[in-house]
This record gives structure tokens, C-alpha cells and sequence, in this order.
């Protein structure tokens, strides 16, 4: 039983157009015109557990919108997903206790109030023993040094130190999966590497499967030996990292990401062995 | 459910202690509420001209009418409809939904917080404030003041309901502020706060009778006053009793239009 099985997975948005004028508006009242966007296409996607999978694919690619669908904020329109033994829209109340969720773009802490109390009141969100919570909000302290800051409200901190508690208040309850979408995006060498150090030990220690968005490659190569790649919502790569090497016969991952954005096949010849195009 | 409900509890705690820190909001409150009591006390002190006696109510009772609806008012009232509002303009509303906890419950036991904080370091101090300045009438006796302590807090909670989805009632519209600015006229206008209910027009206090929104200050006032009481107090109880189950009813509704909107259209 794989930890997360999506088939056909599949999300269409309906974009409407607005018609003009007074007339316009007032048809729009009980006809809007709309038209179709598939933002994720059928994709199929399984997840070990213990797994850490890039997910990369450029701007408006379907990313964010596969992350939706995958922690229960959007339902599919198509399609089967099962994580962790739940339908996740279906079962969210009991769904969400197991996993945690971080958006680069947007603090889920509390605004105007200290880090600490946001997590406190986070503890009692999850349900976590106070002895748990201790223990690894020092984990979490040794390596991503939050006590300078534990006391500030999250309005007052850096991007870097509130990616960090972020990271932190996702993890809390330790869940079976971490979700990340886009976790480094505008932080600095430093806070990116301390990050994925972090990531890394917990990954190594509660074997926790991790499912990262990025546009930073280095976060690829430095954590994940698998990535997928989406591209107008279809999965153009499911595989080894090792294997768009060998596949390409190149030796920069960005490069061979470029390509293959921009539609390009690896020359027939190269190929080596586990060649997984979907 | 026992953990939920100590999760509940611990968020009325630390809105409560929040509330102390945000001393600048505190004072422009008092301010306010200064001003509002002061200007309805001269407007109706000098309404009052003789012995007269309007809707019921003689001079002494109206200008104790006035000071409690607004003393009462700084306990009930609540800033709901512009932060569930916020929630959704924002999309904030997705993130819940990743939450094990009701989104209703949290927004409900951060306002109680808050209007726990306002009981304590603004209602009672007030109060008192005024009573020594203007001593105003008290209540008839215990059984007045018990019906009246019950009569206030369901008065939180369906000023809270109201409040919620008149937040919801943000998805509707292109004009939040729009849906704020006549949530206050109507609250002020049909609760009783401006002017007690018996001082409309027969046709009025029939319409307003079958809206909830008297019992969040004529009613609970007039049990202060002494003018219900008893067995007819009582049903006040159970009609601010019906008003919390037809409204959380309502506001389940419209939570689940606004899940529907998220997850169909995204967030
Ligand atoms: N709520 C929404 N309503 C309409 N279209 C949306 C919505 N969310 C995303 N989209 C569209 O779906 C596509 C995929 O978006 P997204 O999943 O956010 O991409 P990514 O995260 O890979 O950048 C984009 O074209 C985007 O404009
Ligand atoms: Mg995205």
C-alpha cells in the first residue's frame, strides 16, 4: 500500500468572462460565460513512505494546485486520491491531523501573536503531548535556531526566520507527510541550506515523506532522488534524478530542466537503463 | 470533543491576554464609548422635558436605558464580520480547511476573549465611572440581575452569529465595507442600542419582533430595567434560544457555500 496513490488525478478551474455594458451584465446574471482551464490532467502519482519527491515544473504549471488537491483544500474533478488511508477532501478533519502543510508564499502562523504561542496553541490544534512537544521544539531549536526569535509575532520576523517557524509549526505533531510548496522561494543561501538540513533529518529520523514544490533545482539535489515534472498539467517526468543524467548525457540539472521545458526529447541513443518518460 | 473544547478554551485565554497588549485600541475605545454615552444622555435629557413618560419609559429609565445598552454593547460587540470577511477576500479561508478544528468555533472563542478583556478592563471599570458620575438606576432585585447576566451572553452569541455571516455574506458581494457599514446600521437601528424598540411605530415593532436582532439590546436592557420580568424573562431566554439554533443553522449554510466556493472554484 503506497502511503500516497493519486489516478487520473485531474482539476479544471472555470474561468468566466465578464460581457460588457449594462446589457452584458445583466445576461451575466443568469448566463455567465465561462471557459474550462485543466489545471492538473490526469495525472497518476504514488508516494512511498519515507519518500522525499521534487515536484518542479514552471510558473502556472500545476504545482500548487496538485498540492490542493493532495491535502484536501480542493476537490478533484476528476480522478482518485488516496493519502495516508484517507480521501483527503472527504476526511478532512481526521485527514489533517496527519499531515502538515507549509506555502512559501503565506505565513499560517498566527499574525500578532508570539512564535511560542502560536505553537502552544498548535499543540493543542494536534492534540501533542507536552513532553513530544518539548522535545522537538528543541530538536527543531538545535538546528534551526529559533530561540532569538521564539518571542517575536510572526509580523516582526525576517522571510528566512518565518519559513523557519513555518517549517517548525508544520511539523509539531509530526505528521506521516510534510507538504512544501515553494519553502525556499526569496530566502537566502544560508536560511535555504539550514532548511534543507532540517528537512534532511527529519526525513532521516521520523522517516517522514516529504512532497516539495520548488523552482530552486538545489533543493532538488540536495534532497530528492525523485522528481516529478508537470508541465500545463500533464506529468512530463516521474523518476530518478539519477536517471534525467544518464537519460541526457548531461551534468547540470538545470539544463536538462530547461530542456525539457521547452518540449525538447533527450537524443534516442543516450538513454540508459530505467528510462521511466511518462 | 473534550480536546476540542479545551482548544477552545485556551484560544478565549490567550485572545484575553492579547487584548492587554493592544493598550492605543483600548483607549480610543473608551473614548468612543465616552462620547456615545455622553451625546444620547443630553439628547434624551433634554427630550425629557417635564414628567413625561415615552414608550414606556420615564426619564430615569431612559438615561439608565442609554448607559447600559452601550456599557453592554462594549461586551458583545465584536470585529467577526470584518475578520471572517478578511478570511475570505484573502483566500485565508483555503488554509482552514487543513485544520482539524471548526473554523466557526475558533472565530467564536477569540471574540468571547476579547469580549472577556472588554468585561473585565472596560464594561465593569465604565460602569462604575458612570455611576459615580451620574448615578443611574439598578436593577429590581437578584432575579432581575441573573435573568440579565443570561440575557447578555445570549446576546454575545447571536450578535456573533449575525456577525459571522454577515462575514460570509462577503462572497456576494463586491463591496465588503458595504456589507459591514449596513450589518452596524441595522444592528444599531433594529437591536434597540439607538432608541428602544417601544418607541416605534406599532407597524415597526411588529416587523422587528420577528427579527433576531432586538434580543441583543432591547431585551436584555428591559429585563435590567425591571420591565420583564419573571415567567415573561424567562421566555426571552428561549427566544434567544430559538434565534442561536435558527442562526447557527443559517451560518452552518453559509460555511458550507463558502467551502463549496473554494473547493470548486480554488483558493
Ligand atoms: N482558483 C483558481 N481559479 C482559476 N484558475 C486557477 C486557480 N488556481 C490556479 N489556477 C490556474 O491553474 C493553473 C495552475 O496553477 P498553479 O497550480 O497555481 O500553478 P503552479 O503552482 O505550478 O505555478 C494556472 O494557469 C493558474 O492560473
Ligand atoms: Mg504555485
Amino acid at each position: 500500500m503506497k502511503l500516497i496513490e493519486a489516478r487520473g488525478l485531474t482539476k479544471e478551474f472555470r474561468i468566466f468572462s465578464r460581457s460588457e455594458g449594462v446589457m452584458g451584465a445583466f445576461r451575466d446574471l443568469f448566463h455567465r460565460k465561462y471557459r474550462v482551464l485543466r489545471a492538473v490532467d490526469e495525472i497518476d502519482f504514488a508516494v512511498d513512505r519515507g519518500e522525499m519527491v521534487g515536484y518542479i515544473g514552471a510558473n502556472g504549471a500545476g504545482k500548487s494546485t496538485t498540492i490542493k488537491m493532495l491535502t484536501g483544500i480542493l476537490v478533484p474533478t476528476a480522478g482518485t486520491v488516496t493519502v495516508n488511508g484517507y480521501v483527503p477532501h472527504k476526511q478532512r478533519e481526521s485527514y489533517t491531523k496527519g499531515i502538515g502543510v507549509v506555502f512559501g508564499q503565506r505565513s499560517q502562523l498566527w499574525w500578532d501573536i508570539a512564535v511560542i504561542e502560536s505553537f502552544k496553541l498548535l499543540r493543542r490544534i494536534y492534540d501533542v503531548p507536552r513532553a513530544d512537544f518539548n522535545r522537538r521544539l528543541q530538536q527543531f531549536d538545535d538546528i534551526l535556531g529559533l530561540s532569538s526569535f521564539l518571542n517575536l509575532p510572526v509580523r516582526k520576523l525576517s522571510l528566512g526566520q518565518r519559513m523557519r517557524c513555518d517549517l517548525a509549526a508544520a511539523l509539531l505533531h509530526n505528521p506521516a507527510i510534510l507538504f512544501l510548496d515553494e519553502p525556499t522561494i526569496g530566502l537566502d543561501v544560508l536560511a535555504k541550506s539550514k532548511i534543507r538540513e532540517f528537512l534532511k533529518e527529519i526525513n532521516n529520523e521520523f522517516k517522514t515523506t516529504v512532497i516539495l514544490t520548488t523552482h530552486d533545482l538545489g533543493d532538488i539535489e540536495a534532497l530528492c532522488p525523485r522528481v516529478a515534472i508537470i508541465d500545463q498539467g500533464k506529468m512530463l517526468y516521474d523518476g530518478l534524478v539519477d536517471n534525467l543524467f544518464s537519460q541526457w548525457g548531461q551534468d547540470k540539472l538545470e539544463d536538462i530542466v530547461k530542456r525539457i521545458y521547452m518540449g525538447q526529447k533527450p537524443e534516442p541513443g543516450l538513454a540508459g537503463g530505467g528510462v521511466s518518460l511518462v | 470533543m473534550f480536546n476540542r473544547l479545551l482548544l477552545y478554551l485556551e484560544l478565549v485565554r490567550m485572545e484575553f491576554v492579547n487584548n492587554l497588549a493592544y493598550r492605543s485600541f483600548y483607549f480610543t475605545g473608551i473614548l468612543n464609548y465616552s462620547i456615545q454615552i455622553g451625546a444620547y444622555f443630553f439628547l434624551w435629557d433634554a427630550v425629557y422635558v417635564g414628567n413625561r413618560v415615552i414608550g414606556g419609559l420615564d426619564r430615569e429609565a431612559m438615561i439608565t436605558y442609554v448607559i447600559i445598552a452601550w456599557v453592554v454593547r462594549s461586551f458583545y460587540f465584536s470585529n467577526l464580520d470584518r475578520r471572517v470577511g478578511t478570511d475570505i477576500r484573502d483566500g485565508k479561508i483555503a488554509l482552514e480547511l487543513i485544520r482539524p478544528y471548526s473554523y466557526q468555533m475558533v472565530k467564536y472563542a477569540r471574540s468571547f476573549g476579547e469580549a472577556a478583556f472588554r468585561m473585565f478592563f472596560f464594561a465593569f471599570p465604565a460602569g462604575a465611572a458612570i455611576y459615580l458620575i451620574r448615578p443611574f438606576t439598578l436593577p429590581v432585585g437578584w432575579d432581575s440581575v441573573a435573568m440579565f447576566v443570561a440575557a447578555v451572553l445570549g446576546a454575545f452569541v447571536i450578535n456573533a452569529q449575525i456577525s459571522m455571516i454577515a462575514g460570509f455574506a462577503v462572497f456576494f458581494t463586491k463591496s465588503p465595507t458595504g456589507v459591514y457599514k449596513a450589518k452596524r446600521v441595522i444592528m444599531d437601528l433594529l437591536s434597540g442600542l439607538l432608541l428602544p424598540i417601544s418607541f416605534y411605530p406599532g407597524w415597526a415593532r411588529e416587523i422587528i419582533q420577528l427579527l433576531p436582532f432586538q434580543a441583543v439590546s432591547y431585551l436584555p436592557n428591559m429585563i435590567y430595567l425591571g420591565k420583564i420580568r419573571g415567567a415573561a424573562a424567562f421566555e426571552v431566554l428561549l427566544l434567544q434560544v430559538f434565534w442561536i439554533a435558527v442562526l447557527g443553522f443559517l451560518a452552518h449554510l453559509f460555511w458550507r457555500f463558502a467551502v463549496k466556493h473554494v473547493v470548486i472554484q480554488g483558493g
